[in-house]
């Protein structure tokens, strides 16, 4: 077998591979490292000295600095490391949801659930 | 000798563990979901298993992107279950079976199947949802496990044929086994849903409502979509469906339909739940 050939995009998905998880890894690292409390309290205690310690790169501080999801993803996160990060603000996955599709959360609610239609 | 008695696919997200812990079993929106369960454990409770090959994916509890392996196997006496940065409380202990466990190893590797082993294992919600869901009480652990936990976090993932060969595996590991044992499988995750990006609450009954119907006689043409294929039709974390693919490869060429459940949506997913008997 060979590498395998590109694929077409799909529409509003990045495909998390080698190229995002290397973009990606100090901000990652930092939200893996929100699995212990004492990282979560030192993270809301001083952010930006927080970002620092990981290495963070300007355009991942200033996308956690905004909360914004995609802005987060375009930057190299991971969903399932910044999974820790959004749980830790007391936010789910569909509050995300919504915020990425540019929907109130009422509104995305009622988009998954027309799904079963 | 050691025989896989049948399989469980369900669903595994996060929400259905809180769920659980507030106890929202006849509340509007959960019972559909939940009340696909019971069917399940009373199979259980019939078929008495002594272990549960427990097929997930781990979501940065145990591994993070330093390493990242294709496939990993507990080995370890427990498997503990730890904070995955909610602030949730951990349960109780899973008991393992780490003669089973090399077992299963060794003839992975005798098989070409190249894994990682692990002596030490945190499970995550991946684990810990389905064993809740179907084991309801949490001061009992009757069931041994092991844990088997692939990469679905950082592309290049393995091949739904892949997967499905890695069962295959599996089962024949399980079959050589000398002692006398019942072992399940579960398959974790899915069906359809994406959480990240502008295509994020992606649900697609249709193809979930497919996979439901084919993976009991025609696994193999699930296993013929390749990762981008599944991404594209299920959603970026509906490409799970490599995890059911993996627990119906263990169980042989011909199975039974027990039991079998979905809904939507059930946080951001369509939630899928079946049962399935070995062959006798």
């Amino acid at each position: 077998m060979s590498a395998p050939t590109p694929h077409e995009p799909i529409p509003g998905t990045t495909i998390f591979d080698g190229r995002m998880a290397m973009k990606g890894y100090p901000l990652n690292k930092m939200c893996y490292s929100f699995n212990e409390a004492a990282a979560r309290q030192e993270f809301l205690a001083d952010e930006d000295a927080y970002c620092a310690k990981f290495g963070l790169t300007d355009e991942q501080k200033t996308a956690i600095r905004e909360r914004n999801a995609l802005a987060l993803l375009a930057a190299g996160g991971n969903i399932y490391y910044l999974a820790k990060f959004i749980g830790m603000l007391g936010l789910n996955v569909q509050d995300i949801g919504a915020q990425q599709t540019g929907m109130t959360v009422e509104e995305f609610k009622a988009k998954l659930k027309a799904a079963g239609n | 000798m050691a025989k896989i008695v049948g399989g469980v696919t369900t669903s595994h997200i996060p929400a259905i563990g809180n769920a659980i812990a507030n106890e929202l079993f006849e509340d509007p929106y959960w019972k559909p979901f939940f009340d696909g369960y019971p069917k399940a454990r009373e199979w259980l409770a019939e078929v008495k298993p002594d272990v549960a090959i427990v097929v997930y994916n781990d979501h940065g509890l145990n591994f993070f992107l330093d390493k990242m392996p294709t496939f990993s196997i507990g080995a370890a006496p427990e498997y503990q279950n730890k904070d995955e940065g909610w602030g949730l409380k951990p349960l109780p202990p899973y008991p393992g079976d780490p003669e089973l466990s090399w077992h299963i190893i060794e003839s992975l590797v005798n098989d070409e199947f190249d894994i990682c082993s692990c002596q030490e294992m945190a499970v995550d919600h991946g684990f810990t949802v389905p064993m809740a869901l179907l084991w309801p009480d949490q001061t009992q652990r009757p069931v041994r496990t092991i844990p088997v936990a692939v990469n679905t976090v950082q592309h290049p993932l393995p091949t739904p044929a892949r997967c499905l060969k890695l069962g295959e595996a599996i089962g024949r590991a399980v079959a050589s086994y000398p002692k006398d044992l019942k072992v399940v499988v579960l398959g974790t995750g899915g069906l359809s849903h994406q959480l990240d990006g502008e295509r994020a609450g992606f649900i697609n009954k249709d193809f979930d409502l497919m996979c439901l119907e084919k993976i009991v006689d025609e696994p193999e043409a699930l296993a013929k979509y390749s990762i981008h294929d599944l991404v594209r039709l299920a959603g970026a974390q509906g490409a799970e469906l490599i995890l059911w693919l993996i627990m119906r490869g263990a169980l042989g060429r011909k199975v039974a339909k027990v039991h079998s459940n979905y809904h939507i949506p059930i946080s951001n997913t369509g939630a899928g739940l079946l049962v399935l008997e070995s062959a006798a």
